[in-house]
């Protein structure tokens, strides 16, 4: 029998027999995090047995320091009860430490003596803190801070005696002292450098948080050298090599971890500082896989959740037997847990001869940024009494984003970009638990932290999808991840440089886009089978964003799947909260006549319309029209010459204009005559999302041009080109492309610039957030560098274009066949 | 008691999508997956009464086109983390033709 059959080989009763066993050695985080991911992958394949060392479940090892601070219990940072295990058939022994593995005879041998045999193995051993060789280190009341047992001795002397010492000041060392503070002992913090968590932090930054540590009543001794422990028994006290002496009742150990490599290098598989793993998370003996901080992966040992999160991922995916990802090591940040001090720093901040550092301070309101850049690509950031961007920074320094062009503006935050609607509500501390954090869904920030609490979620992703917080419109993400941040102790989101689209693959947009031109696929089922899609259809997610990418890509030739389009791309018409439909013609240019109003008052009457509005984009809505009317109200409105206004799609939307040198005293160019060529090149056009453009006839900008995807401001000389702008959810005015002079370049560039977008942004991202994510220099090379590759793209896009300016009103309408959607398969009379 | 009533033919049902019965009580959305199964719900999602016949099916499940619940097909139940039901009819296909049960058990 094979051992190791690919997931389609064995129906499922075969597998139900062949069962393989899987033993975790590990209780842990990263461990159970693998399990979980696993489980959801291949709920079937193994049947599985967990050992671990510590006599409970699964718990949050993190929020250890708010419960020794007096902030959380211990039941609440439970992640996987008993109960939880016993569900998914997973054979727990608590309490119990595994002695030895036997790979000869592929058995694991516990404390107790028992064995256990495996297929396969992993191991998730974790690290255990690093306790100075000193003398007297093995005093009673000498401990480190890694477990709910040490939290627990902790709390004892705290209740009985008074002066502590914590030996390192690192992230871990100040938790552990912050902790204790709390709990009413007299605290010492003791480091061996003259500033604190050198490793995370710089100097200045570092001797802020030492003064507002201070403020609070710890105490500190810097570039001090423990020589000994002092006591009989009990410990007493802590001498200095310079031999000075502290009285201290309790001591704790916070100088580093060192990982638990014992078992592994024991049973002969190669180990360095760690046990050493390859992109699958496999070790040097192909059956045995391991993760977490025992791990050493491309040379580099993790000490944070995230990194191992990630790994958990990979190693699932391996487990599972799909074979698709891949770990490619992590950068990490992190956070302080100590209440009212907010601290964020992530990469390499220390710099050198090519770097370059921006720096912003301001003492008196204790707030201190700094960014370091290499090559124009964020490289490191501290920041230390604001951390609100910290999230953005970091995912600019993961995505390598070339921040040239807006570097004046980094240090001033996301927000400065512009946030409509939430502005200066960041500070989550300070909000009360009635707060509505979420606007869109009505969430407040009491339902988030009872969420976060009651069901262990980690991610910025788990928060959305079990309270729907920043779901919607994501303006409040922001403010979610602080929350989040505060209470589990950080925001583990730290996603793969590259996102799968959804949970039904781990490619990515651009891996599938790549593969639908290299390999010439032409069908969603296509895909689907090349890229091993792990659902059979795919999901509400991936399917609109598959059939995008391949419309977009092969033009003429791909058949557009109706089915995998959203509801309003379906039927040409936006959804409204009672299941009918609005109905927005198109008005070129804005322009309309008596003519075609005349048409929509009688459209208006005929079928009972109860709204009529001007909207936003200068167009005419009909809203609370039947489904079934749908297409007799587009024969109508075809009738009198009007096509569908689009207004439903990721297309482009509307082309708004002033009224220009034609009426208005200060108009420089016909800008409404422009506009209207603007929309007849462009009308029909898919693109990633909605696209909207505007035509100005001044500087005065009555069309808004600023802040569209693509913008036109006519002046006295030509033409200035604008991009990337965006006036809904997150403000952003464009920036300047390039100035033209005739109106034929003004069409040029707009199709090359357009296409450029259809061809590089991922499904459901507007102009903006690409143009951020690329940079306007990119942009540039491209659409006004290179004339012969504008000129190539905007080929591309009026090809493309043949295919798509036939109205889908007037086709509906005018098919019975289309047209049979529409109504119902059957009325019934009684039922 | 319950009776077997004739809805349509099956083609008329496109693949992956769904059509609506009209009632007095009320709609019944009718779904064909990419499997053949077809499948009947009242049209109205647990949520807020969205109508399930126009969302997106994949698997045995639909995503509701208003704030994109999943609801399973074959229960009636909202997925996990949402909470909620709506009722469920049974189906059967005979020579091509659906027939949907009423007044019976679902
Ligand atoms: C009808 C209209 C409001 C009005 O009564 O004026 C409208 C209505 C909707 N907007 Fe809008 N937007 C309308 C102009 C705008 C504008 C103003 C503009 O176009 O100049 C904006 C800001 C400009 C911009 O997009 O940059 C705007 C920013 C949004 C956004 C936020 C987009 C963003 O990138 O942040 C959404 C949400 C989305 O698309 O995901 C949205 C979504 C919607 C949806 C589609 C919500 C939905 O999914 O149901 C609304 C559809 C209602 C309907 O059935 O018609 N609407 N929406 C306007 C139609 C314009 C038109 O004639 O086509
Ligand atoms: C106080 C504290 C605060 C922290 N704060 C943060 C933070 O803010 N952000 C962050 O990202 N990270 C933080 N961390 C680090 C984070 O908790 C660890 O990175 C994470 O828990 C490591 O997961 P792991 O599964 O590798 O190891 P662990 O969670 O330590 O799990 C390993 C388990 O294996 C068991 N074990 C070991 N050997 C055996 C054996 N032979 N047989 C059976 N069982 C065995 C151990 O007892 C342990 O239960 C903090 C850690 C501590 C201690
Ligand atoms: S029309 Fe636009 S702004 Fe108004 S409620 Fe709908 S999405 Fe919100
Ligand atoms: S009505 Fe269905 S998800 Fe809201």
């Amino acid at each position: 029998m094979p051992a190791l059959a690919g997931p389609e080989a064995l129906d499922n009763a075969e597998i139900a027999m062949n069962k393989q066993r899987l033993i975790l050695v590990g209780n842990g985080m990263a461990g159970i995090r693998t399990l979980e991911e696993l489980l959801k992958l291949a709920p079937d394949r193994y049947e599985i047995t967990v050992f671990g060392d510590e006599p409970y479940g699964n718990y949050n090892r993190i929020l250890l320091s708010p419960v020794l601070a007096g902030e959380q219990e211990f039941e609440q940072i439970i992640l996987n009860d008993e109960e939880w295990y016993r569900q998914h058939g997973i054979t727990l022994h608590a309490g119990c430490r595994v002695e030895r593995i036997d790979r000869a005879r592929r058995q694991v041998v516990a404390q107790d003596g028992s064995t256990a045999p495996y297929d396969r193995l992993l191991l998730a051993t974790g690290s255990s803190p690093v306790l100075l060789p000193v003398p007297g280190h093995d005093l009673d009341g000498v401990i480190g801070f890694r477990t709910i047992a040490d939290v627990e001795q902790m709390l004892a002397v705290s209740r009985s005696h008074r002066d502590a010492v914590v030996i390192g000041g690192g992230l871990l060392g100040l938790e552990a002292a912050n902790g204790l503070l709390q709990r009413g002992m007299n605290v010492t913090v003791v480091h061996l450098l003259d500033t604190l968590m050198e490793r995370q932090l710089d100097r200045t930054a570092a001797g802020m948080l030492q003064r507002s540590l201070e403020e609070r009543g710890l105490k500190f001794r810097l570039e001090a050298e423990t020589e000994a422990i002092l006591g009989q028994e009990r410990v007493e006290g802590v001498r200095f090599k310079d031999g000075t002496e502290l009285a201290a009742d309790l001591v704790v150990m916070a100088v580093g971890i060192r990982p638990n490599i014992e078992l592994a290098r024991q049973c002969g598989l190669y180990c360095e500082r760690g046990v050493v793993v390859n992109d699958t998370l496999q070790t040097f003996d192909p059956r045995i896989y391991a993760v977490g901080e025992c791990v050493q992966h491309r040379g580099v040992t993790y000490g944070l959740v995230a990194p191992l999160f990630e790994q958990a991922r990979v190693c699932a995916n391996h487990l599972a037997e799909y074979g698709i990802g891949h770990y490619e090591g992590s950068v990490s940040s992190t956070k302080l847990k100590v209440t009212g001090i907010d601290l964020f720093s992530a990469g390499d901040f220390t710099g050198d001869e090519r770097s370059e550092e921006i720096v912003m301070q301001d003492a008196s309101a204790g707030i201190y940024k700094k960014i370091v850049l290499r090559d124009n690509r964020i490289d490191g950031v501290v920041l230390y009494g604001d951390t609100v961007d910290g999230a953005w920074y970091f995912q600019l320094l993961r995505d390598g984003t070339d921040v040239s062009d807006m570097r004046d503006q980094l240090l001033f935050g996301q927000g400065n970009l512009g946030n409509a609607g939430h502005g200066g509500e960041n500070a989550s501390v300070e909000l009360p638990d009635d707060a509505e954090v979420c606007g869109c869904n009505g969430v407040t920030k009491g339902e988030i932290v009872k969420a976060i609490l009651e069901k262990g979620l980690f991610t910025l992703e788990e928060v959305r999808t079990h309270t729907k917080a920043s779901a919607s419109c994501g303006s409040c993400t922001g403010l979610v991840e602080q929350i989040l941040a505060d209470t589990a102790g950080g925001d583990y989101s730290a996603a793969p440089a590259t996102q799968p689209i959804c949970k039904c693959t781990d490619y990515s947009h651009d891996d599938v886009r790549n593969t639908i031109r290299q390999a010439h696929l032409t069908s969603i089922r296509a895909v689907m089978e090349t890229l091993d899609w792990r659902t059979p259809d795919g999901c509400s997610s991936c399917r609109p964003a598959l059939n995008y990418y391949l419309i977009s890509t092969w033009p003429g030739e791909v058949q557009d799947d109706a089915q995998s389009r959203f509801i309003n791309e379906r039927v040409h018409a936006n959804i409204q909260k009672d299941g009918t439909y609005s109905v927005v013609p198109r008005m070129w240019g804005g322009v309309t006549s008596p003519d075609q109003l005349r048409a929509i008052a009688d459209v208006a009457e005929k079928y009972k319309v109860p709204l009529v509005k001007v909207t936003g984009g200068q167009r005419i809505d009909l809203l609370g029209v039947r489904k079934e009317d749908l297409p007799a109200v587009w024969a109508d409105l075809s009738a009198a010459g009007m096509v569908s206004g689009h207004a439903y799609g990721k297309s482009l939307r509307t082309v708004k204009t002033c009224v220009g040198s034609e009426w208005c005293r200060f108009g420089t160019q016909d800008s409404t005559g422009l506009g209207i060529k603007l929309e007849k090149m462009c009308w029909g056009a898919w693109t990633p999302h909605k696209f909207k453009i505007a035509v100005s006839g001044c500087p005065r900008n009555c069309a808004e041009a600023t802040i569209k995807d693509f913008g036109v401001v006519c002046v006295e000389s030509g033409y200035e080109l604008h991009i990337g702008g965006n006036g809904g959810v997150k403000v952003r005015a464009t920036d300047l492309l390039c100035k033209v002079v005739t109106e034929e370049e003004v069409l040029e560039y707009c199709g090359a610039f357009l296409q450029l977008y259809r061809e590089q942004a991922h499904y459901l991202e507007r102009s903006a957030p690409w143009l951020e994510r690329v940079g306007l220099s990119f942009i540039r090379e491209q659409v006004v560098e290179d004339a012969r590759r504008r000129k190539a793209l905007c080929e591309r896009f009026l090809h493309a274009q043949r295919f798509v300016q036939q109205d889908p009103w007037a086709q509906i309408a005018g098919s019975d066949e289309a047209n049979r959607g529409f109504t119902p398969l059957k009325v019934l009379e009684e039922s | 008691m319950s009776r077997w009533i004739e809805i349509g033919n099956l083609d008329d049902i496109p693949v992956l999508g769904s059509r609506i019965v009209q009632t007095p009580r009320g709609d019944i959305a009718l779904f064909r997956t990419g499997s053949g199964a077809v499948f009947a719900l009242r049209d109205r999602c647990p949520h807020k009464q969205g109508p399930l016949s126009q969302g997106m099916v994949h698997g045995t499940t639909v995503t509701c086109p208003l704030h994109n619940w999943e609801i399973d097909l074959e229960t009636g139940e909202a997925l996990p983390p949402d909470e909620g039901c709506t009722n469920t009819y049974a189906t059967r296909v005979e020579n091509g033709v659906v027939m949907i049960e009423f007044g019976g058990v679902s």
